[in-house]
């Protein structure tokens, strides 16, 4: 399914200075039951972000009216665990458009590239730089600009440069997926297929 | 002369379509499993682009993750999980993909029954929307768990899209102890690496405690490999694993196996090939392992005490968030903690390798009265093994009770849910955070020690309960 193309998005940032954030603690397994991709955004972070009575706990980022925005910031080792793309469906579905962590999950970060999330990777003292403007104004608004791959505070233009291959990137800038191109070498593919023994 | 190269290398590039500039490889893919979670959004892509599955017999649909563990014969009770169900087997019917169902013969979890049936084969590419794919790399299989959109990709074109992960050896020498399996050398190498110290690559299993291990004790080890961030695990095939695929239903036969043996025996890292990292370990100094926090990679050998926040990677807020999580403290014992529930099964111990082992110590006593243990092959072929080897007999004569075959309590979709605030020794793969049922906490552990916690009703070194093998 084509995604939305993403070219540079300006916006405050929602904080999660935790490590290793596991994809069960991002959709826990008992809502991964659709059939449909629908409604995951409404059980992000569910064990974190409410009580067993469903009632919200409210020092949880996501329950925190101070914060807002499209872009999540998380811990090292953001999305470690299992391969569900629920994960990344739920992150869409609430509204992230880019999550910025010091370290992803190979496939976590490969689930967000393919359904138009964008991960960015920075050092760890840009992370941490990144949670202290939040912390001293939740209004800080953040700059990721995907043509020049980069992020920048706003307000005081302190600015990193983040890896992405220039075939995702494309992608992404296109709102393309896999499946098109994949589709589109298909007869290349049916000649390998031939050549294998089992 | 050719370039040297490494077993990863040698599978992966022969499984390359088209490689595209600073961009992922297009690689081709042998054998896509199926299960009922991850794979509905998927067939829908199909649908609304209006394709077809392109090689539907080299797909493989089986029913494991939300299936209930008892009464299997009645219609599923959770009706989102009957749907998911219903869907998975609408789909292999429409698309001609085999498929075994609830209360099918070969029904079991996904990772278990590829291997039985020999669907699971050495240098094969193999993938499935699960993580837990990387247990397939026992076999010298390149095996990797993939999200719904590639799950969709492999179905319309039978490939993916991957950049090439780097290349990892880990090395470990010399003899196993007694009572330490091949769960506790997983959690050992996690417990090294931590949970991310192996991402961005694919890992190579090499030396003598890997070439002595079973293909049980093996596919328990790679299956492990995501825990560490590593995408996969590998171990070169030899002739335990040639002796194991040998004449299973969908091995080949004939012509077609010298052939394949003929390929399969070129699968081995060349001599000076070389890897972006290699680490060896003494695993004559690995003891029988447990968890004590919220991610594989808090692990320790049983007899030891719970770190400082100081002496362990990463940061000591999230460290002590995960101690809060589990009611630990920092330099507690583990041993003598009581425990609430034991978990016997998954894709990574629910072979009968493990059941020998439970059994072996629950021979002859009795489950503690305050431990509610499940116990769930991880298929029917394994649940009729349990029985044919007389394991049955002992588990019943000890107080427990055999479940039918699912991923169960491993990830609680179904209703064999650990409650908030009990503490479950469990032989699964993860022991994050409500993993096992909201607010349920889970020591990971080798079915010895699981064994061990379900006859004392706490957590209790196995070397205790064994009788030392005389020479």
């Amino acid at each position: 399914m084509a995604y939305d193309k993403f070219n540079t998005l300006i916006s405050s940032a929602v904080p999660l200075p935790i490590e290793n954030v596991d994809t069960d603690q991002i959709i826990p397994a008992r809502f991964l039951k659709a059939t449909e991709r629908k409604g995951f955004g409404d059980n992000l972070f569910r064990d974190w972000r409410y009580n067993p009575d469903n009632s919200p706990k409210e020092d949880f980022a996501l329950n925190n009216p101070r914060y807002s925005g499209k872009i999540l910031v998380g811990g090292k080792n953001f999305g470690s665990g299992s391969s569900r793309e629920h994960a990344a469906w739920a992150v869409y579905d609430y509204g992230f458009r880019v999550v910025i962590s010091s370290f992803f999950a190979d496939i976590f970060r490969g689930n967000c590239l393919n359904i138009g999330v964008l991960p960015v990777q920075v050092s760890p003292e840009f992370l941490q730089k990144i949670f202290a403007a939040i912390e001293a104004d939740p209004n800080t608004e953040f700059k990721v600009s995907l043509p020049e791959q980069t992020v920048s505070i706003v307000t005081t233009g302190e600015s990193e440069s983040f890896d992405i291959n220039d075939y995702k990137k494309g992608n992404m800038t296109n709102g393309f997926d896999d499946i098109d191109y994949l589709l589109n070498i298909k007869e290349g593919i049916k000649e390998f297929a031939k050549t294998r023994p089992f | 002369m050719s370039a040297k190269k490494t077993l990863f290398d040698k599978v992966w590039d022969s499984h390359v379509v088209h490689q595209i500039e600073n961009g992922p490889d297009v690689l081709f893919i042998d054998r896509h499993m199926v299960h009922e979670v991850t794979s509905p959004v998927a067939f829908l892509g199909l649908k609304n682009r209006n394709i077809r599955v392109l090689h539907p017999e080299k797909t493989f649909a089986t029913a494991d993750h939300n299936t209930p563990t008892i009464n299997q014969h009645l219609p599923v009770e959770d009706p989102l999980s009957a749907n998911q169900l219903k869907m998975l087997e609408e789909n292999a019917n429409e698309y001609g993909i085999s498929y075994w169902g609830l209360g099918h013969e070969k029904n079991g979890i996904v990772h278990v029954v590829g291997p039985e049936y020999g669907i699971t084969l050495p240098g094969a590419t193999i993938v499935c929307g699960d993580s837990h794919t990387s247990t397939h790399g026992a076999f010298g299989a390149i095996a990797f768990g993939i999200g719904t959109s590639e799950v969709e990709m492999v179905l319309a074109t039978q490939c993916i899209m991957q950049p090439k992960p780097k290349s990892m050896r880990i090395n470990i020498t010399g003899e196993l102890q007694f009572g330490v399996t091949p769960k506790d050398v997983a959690l050992f190498i996690i417990s090294q690496l931590t949970t991310s110290g192996a991402t961005g690559y694919f890992v190579e299993y090499a030396g003598d405690v890997f070439t002595n291990m079973t293909m049980e004790g093996r596919m328990t080890v790679c299956n492990l490999s995501i825990e560490m961030g590593a995408r996969g695990g590998m171990i070169a095939p030899d002739e335990t694993t040639f002796h194991y695929v040998k004449g299973r239903e969908f091995t080949p036969k004939g012509e077609a196996w010298d052939t394949a043996m003929d390929y399969w025996q070129t699968l081995y890292t060349d001599e000076g090939a070389e890897f972006h990292k290699e680490l060896t370990f003494d695993g004559s100094q690995i003891e029988p392992m447990i968890t004590y926090g919220t991610n594989p990679g808090m692990g320790m050998g049983i007899s030891n005490d719970i770190p400082n926040a100081e002496a362990v990677q990463g940061g000591a807020a999230t460290y002590k968030k995960s101690l809060q999580y589990m009611k630990f403290d920092e330099g507690d014992s583990m041993i003598g903690k009581p425990i609430d529930f034991v978990f016997l099964g998954s894709c990574t111990n629910g072979r009968i390798e493990d059941f020998r082992a439970f059994a072996s110590i629950v021979k002859g006593r009795q489950k503690a009265d305050n431990v509610t243990a499940w116990l769930v092959p991880g298929s029917h072929k394994v649940e009729s093994a349990i029985k044919e080897e007389g394991i049955l007999d002992i588990l019943t004569e000890a107080g427990f009770e055999l479940r039918e075959p699912g991923c169960s309590a491993c990830l609680a979709m179904n209703d064999d849910k650990v409650p908030p605030g009990k503490l479950a020794v469990s032989t699964s793969n993860r022991n994050f955070e409500g993993r096992q049922g909201p607010g349920s906490r889970t020591l990971l552990a080798s079915p010895l020690v699981a064994a061990a916690a379900a006859v004392t009703g706490k957590v209790t070194d196995p070397r205790e309960l064994m009788e030392m093998e005389t020479a």
